[in-house]
């Protein structure tokens, strides 16, 4: 029982406990903050994994970005408690089993293969910060410039959306 | 050292929540969050392979995948906050009629 | 036992660390208070704080003590997970960044259960340091709209989300304001901008010379981020009660207070690291003379605050502030009496001064100047600073291509 080992079960455990409590939270500000769970621990497994850049931006982008925006909105918009309404629970059965069965489908796929993807020795090196942006900007630099492209498009649209109308 | 498999079994487990947590909450903002779960448990399969096979393209497109995320929560939050300025209402029940 | 404590001395000497950085951390923000109450007085031709204590040392301890017996009422509809949340995650937030910030490159002479002890609780080549700052400081802003939101009153609620907007605005430029900084280093390390800007000339080889526009776009969007004045109209007396921390009584609200003067401690410290040379001495290598500058300091002050302690009013002064000065001259004998400890304390020494610096420079500011109005503040970060951090960035670049590294 590794350190790294004990360190991912933990990580791991808040990464899970995270997302069912983002299913069983009944205001969604509540969920947003369970997402914000999740997003921190699985910046800490990156950091595990020895991916510290992806880390980094992770928490800032993901969790200090992305995720203030929802809790704005939430905020703004006074989203209160989830309403009943009449969803039939007999319907709901099947589901949960079918989302299970996919769940346990692919997980005990993976977990049942040993040979397909061989586990790493030691993370040595690998992710250093000047080898990635090297890739970035040298092979990947067409959809580099088109993300940048993409962001400029959203700020435009997501302004044009939420303007009050003019009357 | 932790085996790859593990951190690929806690991704489909994540992604698995992700589209129970699309199925069965009502609220659209929940069920926006819950596509934003899914997605980070691809990248976190990503880092996985990344590391697995000693090269960096799985982190380069989880900069992608993190970006586009981004751009996807703005345009996206903004049609909410369009549809619950028309509706009145937040649940994705009343957002039934192919004229708003 | 002993093999135990061998194999897992790591992890104990970072535990026995981090306790002690927390107590010298609190401790360092009361007496922060204290400077802060004493030198905007003396800016407004008034006494401070000056009964509790000699000179008003203890006015720190009053109001810790005031702080946990005050009664702690919570309103009545706040959500109350999320009201207890937010004042915790601020202050656990503005705590952790100390961590990151490294206070000397050498470790401590001797070895403490086989480990090295470094001076800062990370070891001083954390890959991605300033990274891992600007993360923390990017999940800050949760305390602040968690706090005006969960209070269940407009006024808190105008006052969060006004001044997590003012936050998440000045980020942008504050991130962008490093990235000059980092081009010319070539790395994330901390440590390793600072052994950068060595040189021989001393001063003549820090950041703020390169960097003189993204130190001034940094400082401001630094005051701006950590909701200081001029930009503390979210949480200014006079215009929003208090803003997003009206409905937090005693405790909480004190946590709120030392996590802000945390962040400004920790802002002041990256403004050292990065622009001002950190640890590095203002006078070139060469000239061994200037290491008896602590002595230099600390002798003439702690026979200054003896003579000052024999003539206080108080018994208490007269007692105290003598004693405090003989510390302070026994210190600085010590130090020319070990040359080895000199040596070792030039570094942290340096880091302290400059930090005491920009600390002086935030109150100095506190005590002059006029607060701006929300929509001036949110029109300069966006109009003003961001363009001016990007035209930085832009030049820096085009400086390094032309003329090869700076360095």
């Amino acid at each position: 029982m590794t350190p790294q080992l004990v360190v991912f079960f933990v990580l791991a455990a808040l990464a899970v406990g995270g997302a069912l409590s983002l299913i069983f939270q009944k205001h969604p500000i509540h969920s947003a903050l369970s997402l914000i769970v999740v997003m921190v621990s699985l910046a800490g497994l990156y950091l595990l994994m020895g991916a510290e850049f992806v880390a980094a931006v992770q928490i800032i982008v993901y969790g200090g970005a992305i995720m203030v925006l929802f809790v704005f909105v939430i905020m703004l918009l006074n989203a209160g408690v989830e309403e009943h309404t009449s969803i039939s629970k007999f319907a709901g059965f099947p589901g949960l089993l079918l989302a299970f069965a996919l769940t346990g489908f692919i997980a005990a796929t993976i977990a049942r293969s040993t040979d397909s993807v061989q586990a790493v020795a030691q993370p040595g090196n690998m992710a250093s910060t000047r080898d990635l942006s090297t890739m970035i900007f040298r092979d990947f630099v067409y959809p580099f410039e088109l993300t940048s492209f993409l962001i400029l498009v959203a700020v435009l649209g997501a302004i044009v959306l939420a303007q009050r109308e003019k009357a | 050292m932790v085996p790859t498999n593990y951190y690929l079994v806690l991704s489909a487990i994540l992604f698995g929540l992700g589209v129970l947590a699309f199925i069965f909450k009502r609220n659209i903002i929940t069920i926006f969050m819950s596509i934003e779960l899914m997605l980070n448990a691809v990248n976190l399969a990503f880092v996985a392979f990344s590391q697995a096979m000693h090269k960096l393209d799985g982190q380069v497109f989880v900069l992608f995948v993190i970006v586009v995320a981004a751009a996807e929560a703005a345009v996206g939050l903004a049609i909410i906050i369009l549809t619950a300025r028309n509706r009145q209402s937040l649940n994705v029940e009343r957002v039934d009629l192919l004229k708003l | 036992m002993i093999d135990f404590l061998m194999a897992h001395g790591w992890l104990i000497v970072t535990v026995i660390k981090v306790a002690l950085m927390m107590f010298i951390v609190l401790t360092v923000n009361a007496y922060l208070t204290w400077f802060e109450r004493k030198l905007v007085a003396h800016i407004q031709s008034r006494w401070g704080p000056h009964r509790v204590g000699p000179h008003g040392l203890l006015q720190p301890l009053a109001d810790g003590v005031k702080f946990l017996f005050k009664e702690d009422p919570t309103p009545a509809g706040v959500d109350r997970f999320v009201y207890f949340l937010a004042p915790l995650l601020s202050l656990a937030l503005a705590l952790t960044s100390i961590a990151i910030i490294p206070f000397g490159p050498n470790p401590l002479p001797w070895k403490i259960l086989g480990q090295d002890v470094y001076l800062g609780i990370l070891p001083p080549d954390v890959n991605i340091g300033i990274l891992a700052l600007f993360a923390i400081t990017a999940l800050g802003v949760y305390g602040v709209a968690l706090a005006g939101w969960s209070s269940n009153s407009k006024y808190p609620l105008l006052g969060g989300l006004r001044s997590s907007a003012q936050m998440i605005s000045y980020e942008l430029a504050l991130t962008l304001s490093v990235v000059g900084v980092l081009l010319i280093a070539g790395t994330f390390n901390l440590t390793e901008i600072i052994n950068n800007q060595t040189s021989r000339y001393g001063i003549l080889g820090w950041n703020i010379f390169p960097q003189f526009l993204g130190f001034i776009c940094f400082f401001i969007a630094a005051v701006a981020e950590t909701n200081r004045v001029p930009f503390d109209l979210p949480e200014a007396e006079s215009e929003l009660v208090a803003g997003f921390h009206t409905e937090y009584a005693s405790f909480k609200f004190a946590m709120f207070f030392i996590a802000e003067y945390t962040s400004m401690i920790t802002v002041s410290s990256l403004c050292a690291i990065l622009f001002f040379g950190g640890w590095l001495s203002p006078f070139p290598p060469t000239w061994t003379w200037t290491y008896y500058l602590p002595t230099l300091i600390l002798l003439p002050f702690g026979a200054w605050v003896i003579w000052d302690g024999i003539r206080y009013e108080t018994i208490f002064g007269k007692i105290i502030l003598p004693g405090v000065g003989a510390v302070m001259c026994v210190i600085a004998i010590a130090l020319i009496a070990f040359p080895a400890l000199n040596g070792f304390i030039q570094a942290p020494f340096w880091l302290l001064s400059k930090i005491f610096v920009f600390l002086f420079v935030y109150v100095w500011m506190r005590g002059t100047l006029p607060r701006l109005r929300y929509d001036q503040l949110m029109a300069f970060g966006w109009k003003m600073l961001l363009p001016v951090s990007i035209a930085n960035v832009v030049f820096t670049s085009f400086a390094i291509l032309r003329w090869g590294g700076i360095r």
